[in-house]
């Protein structure tokens, strides 16, 4: 009898407490929603700083393998035509091949593969510039320079978070126009004009870093495959742009 | 004028045709900017202007 008792009490009181819990629910469906809401938001910006921390991981070791690339180009003396080779492969690959692996491990192989051609593709301009009286103060002026704006331009994003997604159509179009113009100055050969192109690419890649790394954090870009490629892309083309800018001014090209 | 130029040119306009639909989707589907919002890309764009006139000058 005590044993039934206390059976009917406990389902009771069970009963009860789910009531409550229900009441409870019922009564916070408001609040639960925004719970709810939180959470996804907080699984959102867990998934923002995953894709931002494997970027920045696979970029330093993609620059990295393009720097031992580059090296072994510089040491085998490689021929001028190199870095046409490579950049033309390596453009060809990363616009119709890439996209195709961006979601699967190989897209990482094929990241070591484009970025390790551009960096052989840099031997022979790089061997070119060492040979100047200055050249390795050039190289290295180039060098550190291209690190401090990225990593500058990346960090004003990452602190202000501000939305650059507005400037995706205006980079664009400024990047056609360069090419544009360097086609014409293949055929011209204009120093004043080729200092303008160099001056000019330092600035849209610049945006580019804003307008991408703005991206990544506001969920724009979730594949840190083809977040890097882009962020290479960019660290490559003001690095080049830097060296023949400061070639140019420095009276030795 | 060598085969390379030519080589050369001819792969900026592939890249350039290959770009140009791209580039007019950007154009027409990008949000527009806000006054504010230009300042916030024109201080950085300054500052990288000095940064490389520093450059230079260390040359």
């Amino acid at each position: 009898m005590d044993q039934d008792y206390s059976k009917k009490s406990r389902a009771q009181a069970q009963s009860g407490v789910e009531t409550t819990n229900a009441q409870v629910i019922e009564i916070n469906d408001g609040q639960s929603a925004t719970i709810n809401s939180a959470r996804s938001r907080a699984g959102a910006g867990i998934e923002i700083n995953k894709v931002l921390r494997n970027t920045y991981m696979l970029l330093s070791m993609t620059l990295l393998f393009s720097g031992l690339t580059a090296s072994i180009s510089m040491a085998l003396n490689m021929p001028p035509m190199t870095y046409l080779v490579s950049v033309i492969g390596g453009m060809v690959i990363a616009m119709f091949v890439l996209p195709r692996f961006a979601n699967s491990p190989a897209g990482i192989g094929i990241v070591f593969l484009i970025t390790g051609m551009l960096g052989f593709g840099l031997g022979p301009m790089l061997s070119m510039y060492a040979s100047l009286p200055n050249g390795g103060n050039i190289i290295m002026l180039a060098l550190g320079g291209t690190g401090v704006i990225f990593m500058g331009l990346s960090a004003y994003v990452l602190a202000t978070r501000k939305d650059f997604s507005f400037l995706g159509g205006f980079l664009m179009v400024g990047f056609l126009l360069v090419l544009v113009a360097a086609v014409a100055n293949i055929f011209l050969q204009m120093p004043v004009m080729s200092l303008m192109i160099s001056s000019v690419v330092i600035l849209i890649m610049s945006g580019f870093i804003l307008y991408d790394t703005s991206r990544i954090i506001h969920g724009g870009e979730t594949n840190y495959i083809l977040a890097t490629i882009g962020l290479y892309m960019t660290i490559f083309n003001i690095f080049i742009s830097l060296l023949q800018l400061l070639g140019i001014m420095g009276g030795d090209d | 004028m060598d085969w390379m130029q030519i080589v050369a040119a001819l792969a900026l306009v592939m890249f350039i045709v290959f770009l140009f639909p791209r580039a007019r989707y950007m154009l027409e589907n990008s949000p527009k900017g806000s006054s504010s919002d230009w300042m916030s890309f024109l201080i950085p764009v300054i500052a990288i202007i000095l940064f490389v006139m520093l450059l230079i000058q260390l040359v």
